[in-house]
């Protein structure tokens, strides 16, 4: 073997090594982010599991707490029923009521006051002054007005939704970058060009985390709103197991409220998807 | 722009002209002098490079220019020769492109505030996006670009546009020098087929030298033109080439020696102040 020949397989046997380090590597994030999902699936079944062994050994009394077994058997005759899905189904329609009711003006009037300082000079002390009084304390105010039907679920619901998506798209206008405008009137556009090519389109992120937030305040004031002169409801449903000192049913009601977060923000995301097209999905 | 009395001598051949452009911003702590008197008349399809330390008003003589802001005082007129299209485009500092549009639809702009109906406004993308090898980007969205490319996006929008003059205010000061290089090599090929007037804020000496056939010398404190050089090298020109030439180096220096005393100028006024 020549120098030469030498010298290429110790540098060969060098890459190789190297090669198979690189491999190795891969291999090892690979495993790492195996474990982490495994992980992430296995630290809440493992809580069930210990939930249901105390509750079997009596370390922790099922009368407050239940177990899992417990709510499940509960659960399925409701599902079978029909009991579940029409109380799911009569706050989902409080809830997407609510929403657009609130919604719907929370944006014309954010986009109107980013838009125009006149129109932002005379509602912002009485949005400022509002703003901060807890909904709940306006309910019964609402139930008075609107009576014990349905209106004044919805509104009550509409009013948390208003705030928070009119603060949101304001705030969206007021922070567009500056260059944006410049770029604008750099190319001659009218009022109506910049507010459909610049102002509405900028706005659009913030305005959406004005409808995460709403929608959060939602499944909140839903409960509240369930709690007086309601007669179906998931909130109701808690009430009423409240009242009947049913923990199982209660459970399962809050279960249901955790799966019907889950489905809306999934929802909002994507819509989010599909209007905000332009937006980086890494963040 | 203005009427034309009281103006001495604006001839044919020329695209700009400013008389005593003058611009005090009030501040808090005071008056400050971003422009004062500045006089500059600047040639039908002229290149003009701006350069100065910063702070010495060149942004501030692109906007007035561009529309963006008013003079406090004197004046200036731009010639158009034709007013079907836009008097001035600017190309900004620094990330302009609109997020929410996807490249054909940035490049476009300014024909869709002009109404060009849409199916026009896609050719007109085709056509630009091809000559800058960006076709296969044309309905990709700014955050799937690189810094390169985005800027090639800001100075194709000013392109597209067809303006009779070019306002440029340092467009590639953020990019690395190797993008840097391609880009003025790029922006020269397009604009010598344009003859548009062009008026190019840098930092960078050589890029002055580079894309200018006059570089402006600004001081700062106030904003006063301190000195405008011819750059007498030939078109077209290769960017590689021409730094090595002697006609280069010698304007290198020469530039470098005004901007000097003014970089140190300012450095004693921090110091005193």
């Amino acid at each position: 073997m020549s120098m030469a020949e030498e010298q290429i397989e110790k540098t060969f046997g060098q890459v190789i090594v190297k090669e198979e380090k690189a491999r190795m590597q891969s291999k090892a994030v690979a495993g790492r982010e195996l474990l982490l999902k495994v992980l992430a699936f296995l630290s809440p079944s493992l809580l069930l599991v210990l939930w249901e062994i105390l509750s079997r050994l009596g370390v922790i009394d099922v009368r407050l707490f239940s177990s899992p077994s417990r709510i499940f058997y509960a659960l399925i005759p409701m599902l079978y029923s029909g009991e579940l899905l029409y109380h799911t189904m009569v706050s989902t329609r409080r809830i997407v009521l609510g929403f657009l009711a609130g919604a719907i003006p929370g944006v014309a009037i954010g986009l109107s006051m980013g838009l125009f300082p006149p129109v932002r000079a005379s509602l912002m002390p009485m949005v400022a002054a509002t703003f901060p009084i807890p909904k709940l304390a306006v309910m019964p105010l609402i139930l008075i007005i609107f009576g014990l039907g349905e209106t004044s679920k919805i509104f009550t619901i509409a009013i948390g939704v208003f705030y928070l998506v009119l603060i949101n798209t304001m705030a969206g206008v007021l922070n567009i970058d500056e260059i944006y405008l410049d770029v604008a009137k750099n190319f001659g556009a009218s009022r109506l060009q910049f507010y459909t090519t610049v102002a509405l389109p900028g706005a659009l992120p913030m305005i959406f985390a004005g409808f995460k937030l709403g929608m959060g305040t939602a499944l909140l004031l839903i409960v509240a709103a369930e709690l007086s002169a309601a007669k179906a409801g998931v909130g109701w449903m808690v009430w009423r197991a409240y009242d009947m000192f049913d923990i199982e049913k209660m459970f399962v009601a809050l279960i249901t409220m955790a799966f019907l977060g889950y489905v809306f923000s999934s929802l909002l995301d994507l819509i989010e998807r599909i209007v905000i097209p332009w937006k980086n999905p890494k963040g | 722009m203005e009427e034309s009395k009281g103006l001495n001598c604006f001839f044919s051949t020329e695209a700009i002209l400013t008389e005593n452009l003058t611009k005090v911003f009030k501040t808090r702590v005071g008056n400050i002098i971003a422009l004062e008197d500045v006089n500059i008349s600047v040639k039908q399809g002229e290149f003009l490079c701006i350069v100065g330390p910063s702070g010495c008003g060149k942004t501030t003589f692109l906007r007035i220019l561009g529309g963006l802001e008013k003079q406090t005082s004197g004046r200036f007129y731009m010639r158009s020769r034709n007013p079907q299209k836009p008097l001035t485009s600017m190309v900004f500092q620094g990330d302009s492109i609109f997020p929410w549009m996807t490249v054909a639809e940035n490049v476009t702009y300014g024909l869709r505030i002009k109404g060009i109906p849409p199916r026009d406004r896609r050719e007109a993308a085709i056509r630009f996006l091809k000559l800058m090898g960006l076709l296969k980007f044309i309905d990709a969205y700014p955050y799937q670009l690189s810094g390169g490319m985005k800027q090639r996006i800001n100075v194709a929008r000013a392109f597209v546009s067809d303006p009779e003059i070019l306002l440029m205010d340092e467009p590639f000061g953020a990019l690395d020098e190797q993008n840097r290089l391609i880009l003025q090599q790029e922006l020269l090929k397009i604009w010598e087929g344009s003859g548009k007037t062009s008026l190019f804020i840098t930092h960078s000496i050589d890029e002055a030298l580079m894309l200018g056939d006059r570089v402006m010398v600004m001081t700062a404190h106030p904003g006063k033109i301190k000195a405008i050089v011819e750059v007498d090298i030939e078109r077209p020109r290769n960017i590689l080439l021409l730094r090595s030439s002697p006609e280069f180096a010698s304007l290198y220096r020469e530039i470098w020696h005004l901007l000097q005393e003014e970089v140190e100028k300012a450095k004693a006024r921090e110091l005193s102040a």
